[in-house]
């Protein structure tokens, strides 16, 4: 092989570096959506590459529904004050205290779909005109679709019938007040890139996901983690389990899978074998077929 | 994991509705074992739901409501997967005339184009315009797969009739590397594995194919172009005087000590380091993402480009370009866009349609000159500053342009470079 040909981790990163530094020339006011997940951090990592020696130039937004792992957030604010940005919180607490949502009724109720007013309304507040997303076209068929820079109007809503050709590694990113867009630098990651580069990076990430013994609930092919936020039903019991986090999402609704799996190359063997997508155990996303297009429509990640 | 050496191979679909593009992605994805099994229930439970016998493959990346509503892809859905040899980016893209632009976008980083053909209506019109669109392209390799074998009782005779018909409009095309294959997408015949139903065809499989093309003499290392994304100016304690030019290489080479001119300025300087968080490097050649420093103290800003003394491209405000036009408001003459050309943004008017093509018999209409959706046209472009510009046949990167309607923001139209 010529030596003049990059593998394809360092073609991903030269990507998605590419792509930070666009948003940060194209847009006023850009903002990286973080969630403390795995792809976030992965984002953040990027984002410190792009711009070495300068300091990541925008501030990290978090949509706090309220129903965090403690371990995420202690991540999360360990991680902005190493790298020095600011951190916008938009909570959705907040918004069901103000009456902006009402939290949702019943036995698979989650604050989930809540998220959209609260990430619209950060994004508003704060005059946000692009929010870095760690969104993967892997993950989800619907996600599968969409752009580097992906158009939201007015009203945060994408339209998956009418998206702007993006030809070549040309971006537009030109919009009118009061729109914004959406950036997804990892948009050609997968799962198992992810992991690699981890790996290979050596990328610090939430003891969440390596293996670890932890109180849970076998709960819709999962086991759900005990918390304070978890009512136990009729003919559930705790049992106590050596499980690890493939995603992280709310507490109420992350399910883990027993694992032994506590090293970054432990995990990335188990990855390789999985049978299973990474959100195959997201009950927001089994909802109904299309629940995450339904979802991105209004304004979702 | 040896995958750490792998290439990234990426390639698309182009040919008419219905042709089964998006079966035969589905197919290659589930005999190549990509698919995981809760995909595989939620595909399957979907196509029992719409009376499909068995399992509708293309529901794998029609992923849309709309989409699988109407059995049609709409817009570019992108999968991945990975074989020993190689790691894929798939581009699987709409036929439908409609969302050409779709097409037009999923094409664009191929490396690779897979143009079906429906062995019962050989080549037509949208087969011709999607081979046309490849070749302005300058997509390295074209595959055609001539489709749906097994409702033309495999017959060899259909198969050579539909190859020698594309190969006597295809000679017309600029395709360097185009190979044809019969197939059956829905069965899986010459997919993934050999087709025991056409052991007249003495070729590999699609996949075999895929995983053996040669793609490393597919980027030019010749000329350096570094357009200048954005300059990093850190202004903290051990940086205090760094001026960093933010930037990926388009093509070529770069080193440290390269006589180097930053244009349009024409400014010259040397290269004094080429940056990364990682350490300073010895070199860095396309597609790298790198900041650059030079020796000199000079005015460098975003959409600039720097190049080495002895190869520089040529800088023009007015310049030829095959342009496909995406967008259904008609092109209005002389009116104003703004162009796209790496990471410089200007003013430009088309100022004259040359000709435009006639997709059926590729003949050029000298006397129309109406830039449709889906127009394919040579126009004359003026900007109002000069771009450094290099044909695209010689380079994708700065061959290549977009323009946007200043008053909708919406992109337009497609440029390359002649
Ligand atoms: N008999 C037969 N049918 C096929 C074959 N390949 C695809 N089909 C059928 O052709 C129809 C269209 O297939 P798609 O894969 O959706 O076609 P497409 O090219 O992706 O269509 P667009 O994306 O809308 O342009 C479906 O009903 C498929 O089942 C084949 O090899 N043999
Ligand atoms: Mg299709």
């Amino acid at each position: 092989m010529s030596k003049y040909y990059l593998n394809y981790l360092d073609e991903l990163e030269s990507e998605a570096i590419y792509i930070l530094r666009e948003v940060w020339a194209q847009f006023e006011n850009p903002v990286i959506l973080f969630s403390g997940g795995k792809d976030s951090i992965l984002v953040a990592h990027l984002a410190k590459k792009a711009f070495y020696p300068s300091k990541i130039p925008f501030p990290f937004m978090h949509v706090d529904t309220g129903h965090n792992f403690p371990e995420t957030i202690q991540f999360r604010d360990d991680l902005v004050k190493e790298l020095g940005v600011e951190l916008i919180v938009g909570s959705v607490q907040e918004a069901i205290d103000d009456g902006r949502v009402a939290e949702e009724k019943g036995k698979s109720a989650t604050r989930n779909v809540l998220q959209i007013t609260t990430l619209l309304d950060a994004i508003e507040s704060n005059k946000v005109d692009c929010a870095i997303g760690g969104g993967r076209r892997d993950e989800e068929k619907a996600r599968a679709k969409e752009r580097f820079f992906s158009h939201r109007d007015d009203f945060g809503q994408w339209d998956p019938k009418n998206q702007r050709p993006e030809l070549w590694n040309i971006l537009n990113g030109k919009h009118f007040e009061g729109e914004h867009f959406r950036a997804f630098p990892i948009s050609n990651w997968t799962e198992m890139d992810v992991w690699n580069y981890i790996l290979r990076e050596n990328i610090s990430i939430p003891s969440l996901y390596l293996a670890h013994q932890r109180d849970v609930v076998w709960r819709s092919n999962s086991w759900i983690p005990v918390s304070e936020y978890l009512t136990l039903e009729e003919g559930e019991k705790v049992e106590n389990k050596k499980i690890r986090f493939r995603t992280l999402g709310d507490i109420t609704i992350t399910g883990g899978l027993e694992s032994d799996a506590d090293t970054l190359e432990k995990i990335v063997d188990e990855v390789s074998s999985m049978k299973q997508t990474e959100r195959g155990n997201r009950t927001d996303d089994k909802r109904s077929e299309s629940a995450m297009e339904d979802r991105k429509r209004q304004g979702y990640f | 994991m040896a995958i750490d050496n792998n290439q990234l191979l990426r390639f698309t679909t182009a040919g008419s509705v219905d042709d089964g593009k998006s079966t035969l992605i589905g197919r290659l994805l589930y005999d190549s074992k990509a698919i995981f099994e809760d995909q595989l229930d939620a595909v399957a439970a979907t196509s029992k739901r719409k009376g499909h016998e068995g399992v509708d493959l293309a529901l794998f990346t029609d992923g849309l409501r709309d989409e699988r509503e109407q059995g049609i892809t709409i817009d570019v859905a992108y999968r991945y997967f990975t074989t020993p040899k190689r790691k894929f980016i798939i581009a699987d893209t709409p036929g439908h005339i409609q969302y050409t632009r779709n097409m037009v976008t999923g094409a664009s980083t191929a490396n690779a184009a897979l143009i079906l053909i429906d062995a019962r209506h050989g080549v037509i019109e949208q087969t011709k315009r999607h081979a046309f669109i490849a070749s302005l392209l300058q997509i390295p390799h074209v595959i055609v797969c001539v489709n749906k074998m097994d409702l033309m009782d495999y017959s060899e005779k259909v198969y050579n009739e539909i190859v020698s018909q594309f190969e006597e409009f295809s000679a017309k095309l600029n395709v360097k590397d185009v190979r044809f294959l019969p197939m059956s997408a829905l069965d899986g015949d010459n997919v993934v594995n050999k087709s025991t139903n056409m052991p007249w065809f003495k070729g590999a499989p699609l996949l075999h194919t895929l995983e053996t093309l040669h793609i490393g003499s597919d980027l030019n290392k010749i000329d350096a172009r570094f357009p200048v994304q954005t300059v990093l100016r850190p202004q903290r304690e051990g940086f205090i005087d760094y001026r960093g030019y933010a930037g990926r290489l388009a093509s070529g080479i770069l080193r440290p000590g390269d006589e180097v001119v930053v244009m349009p300025s024409g400014f010259t300087s040397k290269i004094k380091s080429i940056d990364t968080d990682k350490g300073a490097l010895e070199e860095a050649y396309a597609p790298m993402s790198v900041s650059v420093t030079l020796q000199d103290d000079i005015d460098v800003s975003r959409g600039d480009m720097i190049v080495k003394k002895n190869n520089q491209p040529e800088p023009k405000q007015e310049f030829d370009a095959m342009l496909c036009w995406l967008h259904n408001d008609t092109a209005k003459p002389r009116a104003k866009y703004t162009i796209l050309h790496t990471s410089n943004e200007q003013k430009a008017m088309i100022k004259d349609v040359v000709y435009k093509i006639d997709i059926n018999s590729y003949a050029r209409l000298e006397d129309d000159n109406e830039l449709a959706m889906n127009s394919i046209a040579r126009v004359t472009i003026k900007t109002t500053r000069p771009l450094m510009i290099d044909e695209y046949r010689d380079n994708r990167v700065t061959g290549s342009f977009t323009l946007i309607d200043s008053a909708t923001h919406e992109t337009v139209a497609a440029g390359m470079i002649v």
